[in-house]
């Protein structure tokens, strides 16, 4: 039997130390009514080839991301990954550990989540960050929260601009706590700033903004949040791409209160969109209303350098039904990945990385508003290394006709209604080639 | 003390390669100025050796899995084999991106329409969703679930949850989070559900009851059906916080037995890796009046394979997860129920029943046991005796054990047991190994008595002595003074 160390005859000797004969003998409380007679219904056990000759051939027909050209992103992001995050990140030492809860022995994750705190808050220019939300969605929704709880005002601005699919995890967040969640309208692929202003008032609590946006494009994070300071009692939240702000300004730079985003671009694998992870991170002022494990510095009993969690009164296993949060697990180890890649990358690297994606997006972008039939969707927004293209067809059938030539041609707008718009997010792993075969065969769909 | 990795940073060095550029559009021309950041965020600059070198330092101090019992009540801190790593790093599922048309990642969706069947069978559900990421979120969807059950039977008085005082803190602060009301159940002496309590505490407005079975007592409520019948007859659901499903694996289905929802830990039962505090995943199983309230999409089958399905849109309660959960995870867990099927599952459950009865036969002498009876996957020994002749408590012991090679089990929790000291050895653990952690505490017990000293000290042999935690909070330092 796998993974049972015990030989039958151990486990005899252990019945006959416990003091009984017989395995039932040990479940006497269980009514015998509610227990199972016989076995569940599943497949005979497989040894590892059999599971591994399993998985291939129910997997043989896949195609991964990497066997194409795929410009597939709208959350999810195909940056490169160098060899040494996998190399740190599958260590047993860091992959099997449990929640730092005995920090004596767990000088390894603490100081690792204070790394990766630290380099959250360099890259969006606050003050305190968490060890991880679950994805960029529920770190929003969280940060709504939070915002209630600082200032009491239950109305929350989000902006039309926002992925959709955050935005249905936020209404089920928010929704049995009557928060009143409004959507300030777009224009030309941007908040509608007039709108927004007109929106605001001494009742709104939260104004949520994305930036790049959903659609990609850069957000004017400034004059929105003029806007916000209207009301003194409001707070900023702003949803950032990591990688973006490597070369984009810090969010704090602009007046944000709480910063998150997803984390998943950096140094994780796509996953088929899971595990991601959400940063959370804002002002030591507002430390003791955030969600979620913080990791503080601190010293041992001789003085020397420690770490450990810190802030747990906010937490659900110490205050319960008035905690904060009922996060409890997080995605520890996607920060981990996370921590190392920007360790890897660097000052330098994140900056590469960052303007390489934007340059070749938007040389993508120009080449594809050069085809006939097709057009950007805002041609007048700033984007980064994501945009949308109007398509002279359903763009259903411009995936469906590049599928044979090994390109996923990007994300199918028709899932949140437009059917003839196609979504491209373009990265650093791109070359020019890749670029001009996705012109190339976009302009041979024109021609059929 | 070591030096963080920002103080490791020499200007210049690089630590990666990339391919030259050969697109040339000035990044002038393409972000306006008043977008760009002003100075380059201060991230360290150091050589792939530096950052090897200084992750495996710290990595050498960790307890995990691998280098020793790890006996974390509710944690369930089993091995997690190998081959689950190996799987997980297929291109097929890693570098697949979720909007993929689904006619190329139908591998990945046959181990999620299977696992979900798996899950429901374990469970004896009538479907799961496989969405939530952490047991938390689990109970979020849970509750959420109740909560769309109610609002279309139209019980808009219901306003309130029950919830035993043995019950993981994340259960009461999922039911604020939902926006209910919690009223907090009394154990019994047995340390059951205190059922004349519980009749004290059920009206018109229950919503809803959120059990954990067995407790974290380590113990199976034997009132199940008696308490499914209290709350059903005022039309409130049952919610069993799946935590402990390590133990009944093949032999109770919690859907056949009274149970409307119910959460898998799949990193605690199907031994995914916990890394360090995640990623885990929180699938639900829910039975058939509920099945209409799952969140969208779940994987479902047809003619042309598996898709994933929206089908139930209009009645669902909507999404927690931006795409369709943790799929790496969930992927780990399906490898483990595959290799162990019907027979195994139920022989892990047997194992970890069995390795914690032995413990607690060994160690009962040594240490007060409250709840003196066949446990199943865990129990609760406390320090009371050694408090009350020695002055010895459980942080000293758990720290003591740390000295001794051993992980600390989980402390001071259930909060109904001063002193607690949660055990659960999980079914992984060899007799040798269970014997050597037993000899620990038996040689603790003996130390707390001849040199209580000694156990207010520990740990000695660790990478940093007893931490403060408490200066961690007064002295507030979340990030590192970057210099340069």
């Amino acid at each position: 039997m796998p993974y049972i160390s015990n030989t039958p005859e151990e486990r005899r000797a252990m019945l006959e130390k416990i003091g009984v004969t017989d395995f039932d003998q040990l479940i006497t409380a269980i009514p015998p009514q509610m227990r199972l007679e016989g076995l569940l219904d599943m497949d005979e056990p497989l040894s590892e080839l059999e599971i591994t000759r399993r998985i291939q051939k129910q997997t043989c027909g896949d195609v991964c991301t990497q066997a194409v050209n795929s410009f597939l992103g709208a959350g999810v992001y195909d940056h490169f990954i160098p060899a040494a995050v996998d190399a740190i990140i599958s260590r047993p030492e860091f992959h099997t550990a449990y929640t730092p809860y005995q920090a004596e022995v767990s000088q390894g994750t603490l100081p690792f989540i204070y790394e990766y705190q630290t380099m959250i808050c360099e890259l969006t220019g606050m003050e305190i960050a968490n060890a991880s939300m679950y994805d960029a969605a529920s770190a929003i929704a969280e940060a709504i929260l939070m915002a209630v709880r600082k200032n009491r005002l239950t109305k929350a601005i989000l902006p039309a601009t926002l992925h959709p699919e955050y935005l249905r995890v936020i209404r089920i967040y928010t929704e049995g706590l009557g928060i009143e969640l409004l959507t300030a309208p777009t224009k030309d692929g941007l908040i509608d700033l007039d709108a927004l202003e007109a929106m605001m008032d001494d009742t709104v609590g939260s104004v949520v903004l994305q930036t790049p946006n959903f659609w990609g494009n850069i957000e004017d994070g400034e004059a929105i949040g003029r806007l916000v300071r209207k009301n003194e009692k409001a707070l900023y939240i702003v949803c950032a791409s990591p990688i973006s702000l490597a070369i984009l300004k810090a969010p704090a730079a602009y007046g944000a209160d709480i910063v998150v985003g997803e984390g998943q671009a950096l140094g994780n694998n796509m996953n088929v969109g899971g595990p991601l992870f959400g940063f959370f991170a804002t002002k030591l002022d507002m430390a003791r209303q955030m969600p979620g494990r913080i990791v503080g510095g601190t010293l041992d009993k001789e003085g020397r350098r420690a770490y450990a969690l810190t802030l747990q009164a906010r937490e659900q296993h110490i205050r319960r039904a008035k905690a904060t949060s009922n996060i409890c697990s997080n995605q520890s180890l996607c920060t981990l990945a996370a921590c190392v890649y920007m360790s890897l990358m660097g000052r330098e690297g994140m900056v590469e990385v960052a303007t390489q994606s934007a340059q070749k997006a938007h040389y993508l972008a120009r080449e594809i508003a050069g085809v006939k039939g097709f057009t950007l969707a805002y041609p007048d927004a700033p984007f980064f290394n994501e945009f949308v293209i109007n398509t002279p067809i359903p763009a259903a059938e411009v995936i469906s006709r590049l599928l044979p030539q090994g390109i996923y041609a990007g994300v199918d707008m028709a899932r949140w209604g437009n059917d003839n718009q196609l979504m491209l997010a373009v990265t650093e792993k791109k070359s020019k080639a890749d670029l001009d075969a996705l012109v190339k065969a976009l302009q041979e769909v024109r021609d059929v | 003390m070591s030096k963080t990795i920002f103080e490791l940073s020499t200007k210049g060095r690089k630590g990666y390669t990339l391919p030259a550029n050969d697109v040339d559009i000035p990044l002038d021309e393409i972000i306006p100025a008043q977008y760009k950041r002003e100075s380059k965020a201060r991230l360290p600059e150091v050589s792939e050796l530096d950052v090897m070198r200084h992750f495996i330092m710290l990595s050498h101090k960790n307890h995990f899995i691998e280098k020793g019992l790890y006996p974390l009540g509710s944690c369930t801190m089993k091995y997690n084999p190998k081959i689950h790593e190996t799987i997980a790093r297929y291109s097929c599922f890693a570098n697949a991106h979720p909007y993929q048309p689904e006619e190329t990642i139908q591998g990945a969706l046959s181990v999620m329409w299977e696992l979900q069947k798996d899950l429901s069978e374990i469970s004896g559900m009538a479907q799961v969703t496989l969405q939530p990421v952490a047991g938390a979120q689990g109970e979020f969807t849970g509750i959420k679930i109740i909560e769309a059950y109610h609002k279309a039977k139209g019980n808009t008085h219901k306003d309130t949850i029950i919830v035993p005082d043995s019950a993981h803190g994340t259960n009461p602060a999922t039911c604020s989070l939902v926006g209910y009301k919690v009223k907090e159940l009394k154990s019994d002496a047995n340390g059951r559900c205190d059922i004349e309590h519980l009749k004290t505490l059920v009206d018109e407005n229950t919503a809803g009851f959120m059990l954990t079975n067995p407790s974290t007592l380590g113990l199976f409520e034997t009132q199940v059906e008696e308490i499914s019948r209290i709350f059903h007859d005022v039309d409130a659901l049952i919610y069993m916080d799946g935590a402990n499903l390590n133990a009944l694996l093949g032999i109770v289905q919690p859907g056949k037995t009274g149970f409307d929802v119910i959460h898998f830990n799949l990193h605690k039962t199907f031994s995914t890796p916990h890394g360090g505090g995640g990623p885990g995943a929180g699938p639900v199983g829910v039975v058939e009046k509920l099945v209409p309230y799952l969140p969208v999409p779940i994987v479902s089958k047809n003619d042309s394979g598996y898709y994933l399905d929206y089908g139930h849109e209009d009645t669902s309660i909507g999404k927690v997860h931006t795409f369709y959960g943790n799929f790496a995870v969930l992927l780990r867990a399906y490898v483990y129920i595959k290799m162990l099927g019907a027979k195994g599952l139920r022989r892990a459950s047997e194992n970890a029943i069995i390795n914690a009865n032995y413990l607690m036969a060994r160690l009962k002498d040594y240490y007060h046991i409250k709840h003196l009876e066949y446990c199943m996957h865990e129990f609760v020994a406390d320090s009371s005796w050694q408090k009350k002749a020695n002055g010895v408590n459980t942080l000293d012991i758990a720290k003591r054990l740390l000295d001794k090679g051993f992980h600390a089990p989980t402390v001071y929790f259930p909060l109904i047991i001063p002193e607690a000291m949660m055990i659960e050895p999980t079914e992984t653990e060899s007799l040798d190994s269970l014997n050597a952690f037993a000899d620990a505490m038996i040689e603790i017990a003996q130390e707390s008595k001849e040199n209580p000293e000694l156990l207010h000290e520990a740990p000695l042999t660790t990478p940093v002595r007893r931490v403060d935690d408490v200066l961690a909070v007064k002295k507030l330092d979340p990030i590192f003074p970057i210099k340069n």
